[in-house]
């Protein structure tokens, strides 16, 4: 698989990072080895297998609804970088 | 008393008979830690007030001890959960994070009486396999400060092995508790996939994430287990199950028991004397009457690039809350919220860690998802047929935990690939979700300790433990101490 500046930076739009030239330019080269290294797993003819995410059946859990209190707003707000008595506080998004 | 000669048990034990109070032993580790640790950078955060207040609340308590490690001071890794008490994942990126709530596996271990010394420096977000990692500082090899300790949980295996606290919980996606152990000469152990609740545990790859512990021997980690096990309506992959009877297991018969070498873990790229000292715990296995058979396991070549791919894909989408509004550290002199998401990640995120989102955001992308995610899920699903139709024939396995001793400091962090083939032995205990225990076997050359994996079925975790005691009742590498 041969990676190109332009997969990586396509990658990093979907993963909000933004490399500098001389990091990306360590990355192409990392990501195609591993990559490359990958591409042993071909070898192996997988037709008909079912993929498997989980190795025990996990099923959907359900609970009653129950109304419980919520964790503490202010305990919750502690832990932001930016918050006021309210909420979390970021750019405005919409003009 | 040699306090430090003490496992966790025999501490417990200890403290309950009045031979030791709490606070001694806390003490004890406390100034332990405060020697030790400016030269291994083991531990992230010292809770020394808490710790000894703590230990003095325990002891009034001490008559009605309410388990056999009530009062024994231990530490956990810092991607564990721990109210109001700063949690890192070793990261810049979560600054001063103190999260609103315990991990399960906290409240369980609060619940049992311990004592909590502070949280163990590991590889960022659990991302790697020597400890170099931590935005903090690497952590050294108490065996040879110019060693790495493994990784990812590093801190908790050099804490153990320097005598820095009686036990430690460290977490294990594809190794990151049985390779440290190995490197720093400590027991530990990943027990099986949904034995232990993962709520309050900082989410890595969450379908092969586990906590386990890390301890002096198996009978500390099996003390430990049952104490932590158990079914948690908070992790909907939590199992049912027996749970509590692991330590009552440990009877040192092994009479009868199969055990598997798989040919294909002891060739090409392993050290010739970890390769001896790993074969050697078959013979003491075998002269207390376990039989033992040489397997093969062809699939062992194709579990480095499932794991990678499946971990990173996981991981992807998990970091993607790391964004710089909710909690941790933000960015300065962004334009906007985009481009405030796009600093704080670049400049949060230490390079392994965005190499690894942006490896799993590519195996996940459109035109690539089939190529490398589908068919690594394809791949996972022979390799846990392949250890089923091992175990229709075996009790256990016997395996190295790495294909060498603890490199220098430095070594492997230039060549990223040639780091990942490093986990072989250990990945596709995870991608099966079965429990595996690294116990030391022996010494290299320069003094440095070797373990050896046994891996059990699902949910045969007691006869995983069960073996290692018994192999521990017979040799004495679990009882030398780092210098």
């Amino acid at each position: 698989m041969k990676i190109t500046e332009e997969i990586v930076d396509y990658v990093s739009v979907l993963s909000r990072l933004k490399l500098p030239r001389e990091e990306k330019g360590k990355m192409v080269g990392e990501l195609e080895s591993i990559l490359e290294y990958m591409d042993i797993l071909n070898q192996l003819d997988t037709s008909g297998v079912e993929p498997m995410s989980h190795v025990f059946p996990v099923k959907n859990v359900t609970r009653t609804d129950e109304v419980v209190p919520s964790f503490d707003r202010a305990a919750l707000l502690q832990n932001a970088p930016v918050p006021d008595e309210e909420a979390f506080l970021v750019p405005k998004t919409v003009e | 008393m040699e306090l430090n000669q003490l496992t966790a048990l025999q501490l417990g034990a200890a403290i309950k008979a009045g031979e030791v109070s709490v606070a001694e032993a806390t003490a004890f580790s406390l100034e332990r830690i405060q020697a030790k640790n400016p030269e291994n950078n083991a531990y992230i955060t010292v809770l020394e007030e808490q710790a000894m207040a703590r230990a003095k609340a325990l002891q009034a308590g001490v008559s009605d001890a309410v388990s056999p490690l009530y009062g024994v001071p231990m530490a956990l890794k810092d991607n564990i959960c721990t109210k109001g008490i700063k949690t890192s994942c070793a990261s810049k990126i979560l600054g001063d994070f103190k999260p609103p709530y315990d991990a399960t596996l906290v409240e369980k271990l609060d619940a049992a009486g311990s004592v909590t010394l502070g949280k163990l420096n590991m590889d960022e977000f659990a991302m790697g396999s020597t400890s170099e990692t931590s935005f903090y500082g690497a952590t050294k090899n108490p065996w040879d400060l110019t060693r790495v300790p493994g990784g990812s949980s590093g801190g908790g295996a050099a804490a153990v092995a320097a005598g820095m606290g009686w036990y430690a919980v460290g977490s294990d996606t594809g190794g990151s508790i049985r390779q440290p152990s190995s490197y720093c000469g400590v027991t530990g152990m990943k027990p099986t996939y949904g034995t232990v609740s993962r709520y309050g545990l900082i989410a890595y790859a969450s379908s092969l994430d586990q906590m386990g512990p890390i301890a002096r021997d198996a009978a500390d980690c099996a003390a430990i287990l049952d104490l932590v096990q158990g079914k948690d309506p908070r992790d909907g992959t939590s199992l049912n199950g027996e749970y509590g009877a692991l330590s009552a297991g440990l009877t040192g018969d092994v009479k009868g028991m199969r055990i598997g070498i798989p040919t294909d873990c002891f060739g090409e790229g392993l050290s010739p004397a970890v390769s001896k000292a790993v074969l050697a715990v078959a013979e003491t296995l075998k002269s207390r009457g376990a039989v033992v058979e040489e397997c093969s396991l062809p699939i062992m070549q194709y579990v480095v690039p499932t794991y990678y791919i499946i971990a990173a894909a996981e991981a992807s989408s998990n970091l993607s809350r790391f964004d710089g509004v909710k909690y941790g550290w933000r960015a300065e002199g962004f334009e906007d919220l985009t481009d405030l998401y796009n600093k704080t990640r670049t400049e949060g995120f230490g390079s392994e860690v965005k190499r690894r989102i942006l490896l799993g955001t590519f195996v996940l992308s459109t035109g690539y998802y089939d190529a490398y995610y589908k068919k690594a899920l394809q791949v996972k699903a022979l390799i846990a047929r392949a250890f089923d139709t091992a175990f229709s024939k075996f009790d256990l396995l016997l395996t190295p935990v790495a294909p060498t001793t603890a490199p220098k400091l430095g070594e492997s962090l230039s060549d990223p690939l040639q780091m990942y083939l490093s986990d072989i032995y250990t990945v596709s205990v995870n991608l099966a979700g079965l429990p595996g225990i690294s116990v030391p076997c022996g010494f290299d050359e320069h003094g440095m300790p070797i373990g050896a994996q046994l891996i059990g079925a699902a949910l045969q975790d007691s006869k995983v433990l069960h073996a290692a005691h018994a192999f521990q009742l017979d040799t004495d590498f679990h009882k030398k101490e780092a210098r």
